[in-house]
């Protein structure tokens, strides 16, 4: 049991130290040096408190998008829509952030529950489809993420705005930016929505591992048949899962919204940031804390990059050695053989 | 040396466990040799390494006199050792003749695979050992027993005259048993040896020539099966005395528990499997259901417990109407039901086993309150009920799928018991288990009979049915053609109403 749990844990480190070592052979082999390469990275994740704000900032997304990942593949869903569930949430958060003035404390709550209503809402048309009609969760969300990235920019530009390629700032009253954080880490974009996101984590963790309806969820998401002869109504429990797992995502959404930027602009392509996830999620084990961790290291690694052209190594390398590290993740089965291999002649 | 296979002083550690602890098993040229064991005494492990799938600590193998080190499935495979598995390993949107020769087909100028001559080859090895199966059908297509011959077609195919037949029974029906023991029976005339692993002691009498006994990991004895007798295998096998018949008083059955009325239900291809079915189960008796499989039995349970929708008819429960409540509410009604298959609805295998105990219960009190579950109690009860029921677990946190099929049965009756429902349906409670755990659910049925609570048991070993029941109901197409007293009547008697013949004279009870 312990030795497997060790396993575990050590398989997701082993991936991320082989992906930086093949990082580093891709570095010599194009002439840069990886020693000068990693320090930039390092430093431009790191270096001050200015870089520590905006690696903050950019892990903030990436737990909520990796919590809307891994809630639904724990309940056997692969929701490939996080990407879209994060776009509507995203409109939705900014939408009631430039359209009414009101407190604070009724105005934030109200854009993020928006938020993660408008995702939700995304999650649960291919949650329905699934448990009524067998219609496979994957193609219906990857055809949502596109439906969500034009109706998006056809509402900001002939709703919100008048053939405008990006909306007004929200109001004050709905901004997760708070003065003396952007001052404390000398005018990052680091904002208030990372407590948003661990409260996140811990809410999955308590209704997976806690309550009587992640008991369900997770039941259902072992064996549907098992589940439905003890009672339980599987079909209601992979809508919920869906469901949930857009809201997750909303939020997503809302700390672009409300965090980082403050307002939407018309999208030429995706933000990544649901893709990102499924990483996230595959990375971080599927559990609450393995997603916060993950979603550290995408993070750091997405923001250190931005230094790395300092060292004159391009940021394409970074996206290579992360697209490197996702691969040994993926194929953490030959990790796995490795390591027993190992074992065996060690006894 | 007319030995083909020697296994000598064999020794497998696992962490924690010695699964072969000093076996030795001498299998001779020609004979069909039984290694008979309770599951988990050592003989997959003991085959495994045969195969090539373990490498053993101790002991040395030898194949036809010489000494052989088998890493690997080829090496077996090399040295003429095919494996017919008990799960079999079939790829179902391929045909017979793709599964056989797949890994080693033959070519038509080493680029595309020669269909025609791989299907007259499949169908000379057919012929040749009397294995009746059609090249060209999708495996998909035929029946189970027809698959289990594609199996042993594979090994042949590959040249094994050493085959070994993991519990091949276990999936069959009595008359493909038959025709399997037809088969072994060919196939040894041919030349071919076999070593068949079963824990059914009917089988190993019907057809073995020797047998060797494995308890424990350890190596009890070997015996020559025509001096010998199921009793003494069964002792040999347990490790004390077993009764074959079940102890059990007469019945004293009281009101009406269960009572269905012209019931009707359609299967998944909305094809009629039970046509205007009635019954009765009191509390206090034990029914059993015989039937060859296929008359619409699964369909009727699957009815009862609210699994699959009622067409027509009604269900009652003391009196309630329950027809077309969802499993929840049957549930809670009062049915506690023993799946057919625990793996696909009995359990969640990835759970650990203490909670598997309270799956129907965990939404309660004490196990939750408000939404919040109460892992102290959950814990605390799957304890007590794995002490009862006699479950052989490391611990209650170990995940289901880690138990021996005979240890997760355990569990599970002791689940559905516990929860004291009026009616106890056991599908094929006893599928796949070795003599000690089926002595021990049929003590528990029988046990719940006195109890007072009504009992349903379906099942396709007549032995069972007439050992456990107190009234046999024969379904056959849909319908309870019969129903009689296993005194008054002969498993002949039962073969024939399960096949349909109405005529038979019935004692009505």
């Amino acid at each position: 049991m312990s030795a497997n749990k060790a396993i575990n844990i050590l398989i997701p480190i082993i991936s991320v130290l082989l992906g930086l070592i093949a990082g580093a052979i891709i570095m010599l082999v194009f002439g840069y040096s990886p020693v000068e390469g990693y320090k930039a990275l390092w430093e431009g994740a790191f270096g001050d408190i200015y870089f520590i704000g905006e690696t903050v900032r950019q892990i903030t997304p990436y737990i909520l998008s990796g919590l809307a990942v891994a809630f639904a593949f724990r309940t056997g869903l692969f929701n490939i829509g996080v990407e879209g569930q994060v776009i509507v949430g995203w409109l939705a958060a900014v939408w009631i952030g430039v359209a009414f003035d009101l407190p604070m404390i009724v105005h934030l709550p109200l854009a993020i529950a928006a938020a993660a209503l408008a995702g939700a809402f995304w999650g649960f048309i291919p949650g329905l489809l699934k448990a009524k009609l067998r219609v496979h969760e994957v193609i219906v969300t990857i055809m949502l993420n596109y439906t969500a990235l034009y109706i998006a920019n056809h509402i900001i530009r002939n709703v919100i705005t008048e053939q405008k390629d990006r909306t007004e700032s929200v109001a004050k009253s709905a901004s997760l930016q708070a003065e003396w954080l952007t001052e404390w880490t000398q005018y990052s974009t680091m904002h208030m929505g990372i407590i948003l996101a661990l409260v996140a984590a811990f809410l999955m963790w308590f209704l997976l591992e806690k309550t009587t309806r992640g008991f369900e969820l997770r039941a259902v998401g072992f064996n549907q048949h098992a589940s439905n002869y003890a009672g339980m109504n599987v079909d209601r429990n992979i809508i919920l899962s869906m469901v949930i797992s857009g809201a997750f995502a909303g939020i997503a959404g809302a700390m672009e919204g409300l965090g980082t930027f403050g307002y939407m602009s018309v999208r030429s392509g995706f933000t990544n940031i649901g893709f990102d996830g499924i990483a996230v999620a595959l990375l971080g084990g599927n559990t609450a804390l393995g997603v916060v961790l993950a979603a550290g290291l995408f993070g750091s690694l997405k923001v250190g990059a931005l230094n790395m052209p300092l060292a004159g190594v391009p940021t394409e390398l970074v996206d290579i050695v992360v697209a490197l590290i996702i691969f040994f993740v993926a194929s953490s089965y030959m990790i796995r053989w490795l390591l027993s291999r190992f074992k065996k002649e060690g006894k | 040396m007319d030995y083909v296979i020697e296994m000598l002083n064999i020794r497998k550690e696992f962490p924690g466990i010695v699964a072969n602890d000093n076996i030795t098993l001498q299998v001779k040229q020609g004979e069909i040799h039984a290694l008979l064991g309770e599951n988990g005494a050592g003989k997959s492990t003991l085959m495994n390494v045969l195969f090539g799938l373990y490498q053993p600590e101790k002991g040395e193998i030898r194949v036809r006199g010489e000494k052989v080190k088998i890493t690997d499935p080829n090496v077996a495979n090399h040295l003429g050792i095919g494996m017919v598995h008990q799960h079999f390993m079939l790829i179902d949107t391929f045909t017979v003749t793709e599964n056989i020769v797949l890994g080693s087909e033959p070519k038509k100028l080493g680029l595309s695979i020669d269909l025609k001559k791989a299907e007259e080859d499949v169908r000379k090895i057919s012929e040749q050992y009397g294995l009746k199966v059609d090249p060209a059908a999708k495996i998909s297509d035929i029946s189970v027993g027809m698959q289990q011959r594609v199996e042993i077609l594979k090994t042949l195919y590959r040249g094994a005259d050493i085959l070994i037949f993991d519990e091949p029974t276990a999936v069959l029906t009595p008359q493909e048993i038959h025709e399997l023991i037809d088969i072994m029976h060919n196939l040894v005339k041919e030349g071919k040896s076999i070593i068949l692993i079963t824990h059914k002691l009917k089988e190993i009498m019907e057809v073995a020539d020797r047998c060797t006994v494995i308890r424990k990991g350890k190596g009890i004895k070997t015996v020559n099966v025509s001096e010998t007798n199921p009793n003494e295998l069964a002792s040999l096998m347990v490790g004390r005395e077993v009764s074959f018949k079940t102890e059990k008083g007469p019945a004293q059955p009281k009101e009406t528990v269960l009572s269905i009325e012209n019931l009707v239900v359609k299967d998944a291809r909305k094809v009629d499997m039970v046509r205007g079915l009635n019954l009765e189960v009191k509390a206090g008796e034990i029914v059993g259901i015989a039937g060859v499989d296929g008359n619409g039995q699964t369909e009727l349970i699957e009815a009862i417990t609210g699994l699959r929708p009622v067409e027509s008819g009604m269900i009652s429960l003391k009196g309630k109407d329950i027809t077309n409540l969802s499993p929840r509410k049957v549930t809670e009604s009062g049915v506690g039901h023993i799946p057919q298959d625990r793996h696909k609805f009995g359990l969640v295998l990835d759970f650990p086993i203490g909670e598997n105990m309270v799956l129907q219960t965990y939404y309660q009190e004490p196990f939750s309150r408000k939404g919040i579950l109460n892992f102290k109690q959950i814990y605390d009860k799957a304890k007590a009920l794995i002490d009862e029921f006699d479950v052989r677990t490391p611990s209650e946190y170990t995940k289901a799928r880690a138990l021996s099929g005979g240890n997760q049965q355990k569990a599970i009756i002791g689940r559905e018991v516990d929860r004291s429902p009026d009616l106890l349906i056991a599908a094929q409670p006893t599928r796949g288990l070795d003599v000690g755990a089926i002595e021990f659910i049929h003590k528990k049925l029988i046990e719940e009979r006195d109890k007072g609570r009504a009992v349903l048991l379906l099942s396709f070993e007549l032995d069972e049915i007439m050992n456990v029941s107190d009234r046999i109901a024969v379904m056959y197409e849909g319908e309870i053609v019969a129903t009689v007293k296993p005194e008054d009547t002969t498993e002949e008697e039962l073969g024939l109403l399960m096949a349909g013949s109405k005529k038979q004279k019935v004692g009505e009870s």
